[in-house]
């Protein structure tokens, strides 16, 4: 079977109704075991400007949001303005001529016009247009009627029988007529048999706190972060999950900190903003050795910046995060279902290590949506919530209790609150090994630096236990590209279509940020292939961090900063642009106006 | 003593199991001896509150104090219960998620005015409204001890410090009316010279069922030379004394706003008919504290929300 691979953009303004069709169009492809990746490209309005949902589909796994459009539903003129000079021979516009002109198309791009007065004469609204351009779609990729029979049938089942039966004689008329006037696409939409999950990566991640024992979680809402605070809210009866939307970010990480120190397994979510003001708190988890998770969902920045748009440009505030140095775990999910398995993942080790871990996400991570085998998603996890008293037979040592017992690995046993007989007090002040602040002493150097040093222990055993990245690809390469996060799936394709060009490339995705395996980096980035390092930032966050864990200065810089997220093709020409000495960085131009 | 008896729905529970042997004033003696000033008015509290614990039957390991920065936030090291000593005006917050992830524990929070009307001001107006379960014991002494004699939100106009010379030109936060404005469902005042009214006040703040705010007169001997101890002595009258209701709620905003040869102290204002946050909280009305529950979803819990997916 020859690779199907097809895209959909929906562009029109807020309020027109484009995630229905999407969600019809999602659902069809995954229950066909169609691969999927969508990406919503907004603004941060409730009605107007200009919504363009790309979706994506194959029989292979997609790996990003891709380059073309195949058919353009174009649901307004501003739509139509903006994309038709992007749509390539072959492919396909949908529009209602009643209200919208196209423009000059590119010879080979089908102009596939219908009238809603025509073919829906007396049907009011707006959303007529959406259900003709939907059902016109499945025409030209080969979908029978009986497929959109029962999505109607579905959709409008709680509006009744009337509504039912004038949508579907509206999808009849709009599929009869695609079937006279278009010429539809050669390959028909595949069936694998199989069937596929899909969801968005703010979901995965919530699913991901559940299936690790998450019982509280907090939050004050704050796009594009808000996904996990609605689906915990949603499921919070079903899972026993006390979830509560609260006066600030600051009131979020303190409260998330004590429901972990009384013995739950708290989470929280926020973007940059909320971030900055979880700063102190995050090192107060430290310092008291509780353990805590928070995912920042990363945003155009700085301060209000741009809400709706991606950027990877909060590593250094979350690697800064905090006065002081202090342990912690800072993880990068490279793809969507990474997100549902480094959730769990993680807090094991925060469990263990009895420190607060930071994952990093992204709008492009956390809103987008991919499909995942069902199969992926283990809700069975393992569950170690390292040594606390009365747990797992861990007992306080002779000698009697001591919270901030000096041990090698810098781990000490904790009581939760409420067992008898392990009273003590944790503080944010420095404090010796029962807990006693070092001030009242009117401070003791020995014993700071005996306590500092068992927190910062920890950092070794964290280390030893993530594993390190591995190079992906060609061994024998031209060249390394380096990314970190949720550059993964993008960073993948571009190698493919560089194959294709003669370009052997591979490909070095860190996700374990903090601690770093330095050592190992350095060894795979020394082999003798250029290393371009591709972020969505315009400083350079991760090759100032590289150099600074490994010494290595990279040959060449991608970047990205304008809010949208990469495509393949900015990648491919870019490594060429840097291969041929023009620039070390190389900053595409986003042609799609979103 | 007359302070009327502060019945809560759900009245303190007796030591574990009833085996354990009645908690002391001594088995309630923190690892270090108080780094307070000579005659300051925080030791009235950390007495008051112990008697308070003994008096209810409380063992130890039931009650956790919680604080956040200040010398009356450094309260939790010298008490052997459960402690947590926080960040600069955040103890509520952290006292809002260990209350909720574990309902049985008697939570009190201790601090100073400037770490709870100050920096965690947006806090105490929210904890009230939500109607935590815990008992809030603010050591008022309108200065900053700690960080050595500043103004605070509750010194009075006029007042001079280090950083107000001229004399401070802000109007205080009176914390009783604005209390009993926000919610909080059992209002009163202290004055750390009354120990034996004080433990009242502290053991009828635990018994409630609610948000309790005990706001203690403590006095700063040292940075604060107008609101002293005899300033105090002077001036303050018991409530209980004038026949005041705590039940009516013009009468207690009126006696909070009372400023001047007498300030009463005392309860100001209870009610019992509003549910605390943790018995609204659907999710805990069963399978007892969250703390203890079993992690992992149940497998048909799983595959339904894998369904949900597709
Ligand atoms: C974020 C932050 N800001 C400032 C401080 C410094 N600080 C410590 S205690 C304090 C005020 C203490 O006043 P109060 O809460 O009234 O307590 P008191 O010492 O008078 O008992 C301040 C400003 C801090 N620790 N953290
Ligand atoms: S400085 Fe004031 S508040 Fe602090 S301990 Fe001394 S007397 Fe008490």
């Amino acid at each position: 079977m020859s690779r199907y691979d097809l895209s959909i953009g929906i562009g029109g303004a807020a309020g027109q109704g484009i995630a229905t069709p999407g969600d019809i169009l999602a659902r069809l492809f995954v229950r066909r075991g169609l691969h999927l990746s969508a990406y919503n490209a907004y603004q941060s309005i409730i009605r107007g400007g200009h919504i363009f949902l790309t979706l994506r589909t194959s029989d292979e796994p997609v790996l990003s949001f891709g380059d073309k459009i195949d058919v353009l539903i174009a649901l307004n003129q501003d739509t139509m303005d903006r994309h038709l000079r992007l749509m390539r021979s072959g492919s396909a516009v949908l529009y209602n001529a009643d209200k919208i002109k196209p423009g000059n198309a590119e010879p080979g791009v089908q102009l596939c016009h219908f009238s809603v007065k025509e073919l829906a004469p007396g049907v009011k609204g707006d959303l007529v247009q959406n259900t003709i351009a939907l059902s016109a779609l499945l025409r030209l990729i080969g979908v029978e009627f009986k497929v959109l029979e029962e999505i109607i049938n579905v959709q409008f089942r709680r509006k009744g029988p009337t509504v039912i039966e004038e949508n579907l004689a509206v999808a009849r008329a709009g599929y009869e007529y695609a079937g006279s006037r278009f010429q539809p696409f050669p390959w028909p939409l595949p069936d694998t048999g199989k069937r596929l999950a899909f969801f968005e990566g703010n979901q995965a991640l919530a699913m991901g706190g559940a299936a690790a024992g998450v019982r509280f979680y907090c939050a004050y809402p704050m796009s594009p972060s808000s996904g996990v605070l609605h689906w915990m809210a949603r499921h919070a009866r079903q899972l026993g999950i006390v979830v509560r939307q609260v006066e600030d970010e600051i009131s979020v990480i303190n409260m998330a900190i004590g429901a972990a120190h009384a013995g739950c397994r708290a989470m929280c979510a926020t973007s940059g903003g909320g971030f900055a003001l979880m700063s102190e708190a995050l090192g107060s988890a430290a310092m008291m050795e509780i353990p805590v998770v928070c995912i920042n969902v990363q945003r155009a920045g700085p301060a209000t910046g741009v809400p709706t748009k991606t950027e990877q440009g909060d590593l250094w505030q979350v690697m800064g995060a905090g006065q002081g140095d202090y342990p912690r775990i800072i993880v990068a999910p490279t793809n969507i279902p990474d997100c549902f398995k480094t959730v769990p993942r993680l807090f094991n080790l925060v469990d263990r290590f009895q420190c607060p871990g930071i994952i990093l996400s992204d709008l492009l991570l956390s809103e987008g949506r991919a499909s995942v085998d069902p199969a992926e998603l283990d809700f069975n996890v393992p569950i170690d919530r390292g040594e606390v008293i009365g747990l797992n037979g861990a007992l306080a040592p002779d000698g009697g209790y001591k919270r901030y017992r000096l041990t090698e690995s810098g781990v000490s046993p904790r009581a939760l609150p409420g067992t008898p007989g392990y009273m003590h007090t944790v503080a944010t002040d420095e404090h010796d090994e029962d807990g006693v602040l070092i001030s009242d002493e009117y401070t003791n150097p020995h014993k700071r630096r005996a306590m500092h040093e068992k927190r910062m222990r920890k950092m070794q055993g964290i280390l030893a236990e993530i594993e390190p990245p591995k190079l992906f690809g060609p061994e024998e390469a031209q060249v390394t590209l380096v990314g970190w996060g949720s550059t993964e799936g993008v960073i993948r394709e571009a190698m493919q279509r560089l194959a294709a060009d003669g370009i052997a490339a591979n490909n070095l995705q860190v996700k374990w940020l903090v601690p770093f395996h330095g050592e190992a980096v350095t060894r795979l980035l020394t082999k003798g292939a250029k290393t371009i390092i591709v972020e969505n930032n315009y400083s350079g966050q991760f090759a100032r961090y590289l150099r600074s864990e490994t010494g290595l200065a990279a040959d060449g810089h991608i970047r990205k900063y304008d809010g949208e997220p990469f495509m393949p093709h900015h990648i491919v020409d870019g490594v060429k642009a840097i291969l041929s000495g023009a620039q070390r960085v190389y900053v595409p131009v986003h042609e799609i106006m979103v | 003593m007359s302070v009327s008896p502060t019945e809560g729905r759900r009245e303190a529970r007796p030591a574990g199991a009833g085996a354990a042997a009645r908690t002391t004033v001594k088995d309630l003696k923190g690892r270090v001896e108080p780094d307070w000033c000579p005659g300051c008015g925080d030791f009235g509290v950390l007495s008051a509150l112990k008697q308070a614990i003994v008096e209810l039957g409380l063992q130890p390991h039931e009650v956790m104090v919680i604080s956040g920065i200040g010398c009356s936030s450094n309260l939790p090291g010298f008490i052997n219960t459960y402690g947590m000593h926080t960040l600069h005006g955040r103890a509520l917050a952290v006292a809002t998620g260990a209350q909720l992830a574990n309902h049985e524990l008697k939570i009190v929070v201790t601090g100073g005015d400037g770490d709870g009307y100050g920096i965690g001001g947006n806090h105490f107006l929210h904890t009230m409204r939500r109607n935590v379960d815990l008992t809030y014991i603010v050591m008022n002494n309108q200065i900053y001890g700690l960080t050595t004699g500043q103004v605070s939100p509750t010194s009075v106009k006029g007042m001079k410090t280090k950083s107000t010379p001229e004399g401070s030109i802000e109007n205080p936060i009176n914390p009783i009316p604005l209390a009993i404005a926000a919610g909080a469902t059992y209002v009163a005042r202290g004055y750390t010279g009354q120990v034996k009214h004080l433990v009242e006040l502290i053991k009828g703040g635990i018994r409630h069922r609610g948000f309790a705010l005990i706001d203690a007169f403590s006095p700063c001997v040292t940075f604060n030379h107008d609101n002293t101890h005899d300033f105090f002595k002077q001036r303050t009258v018991k409530l209980e004394d004038r026949g005041h209701d705590p039940t009516n709620f013009a009468a207690a905003m009126e006696q909070g706003y009372r400023w001047g040869d007498e300030i009463p102290i005392g309860l100001f204002w209870k009610r019992e008919d509003i549910p605390s946050l943790d018995e609204l909280e659907p999710v805990l009305a069963e399978g007892g504290p969250l703390a203890r529950r079993p992690l992992g979803v149940p497998p048909d819990v799983a595959r339904s929300l894998i369904r949900d997916l597709m």
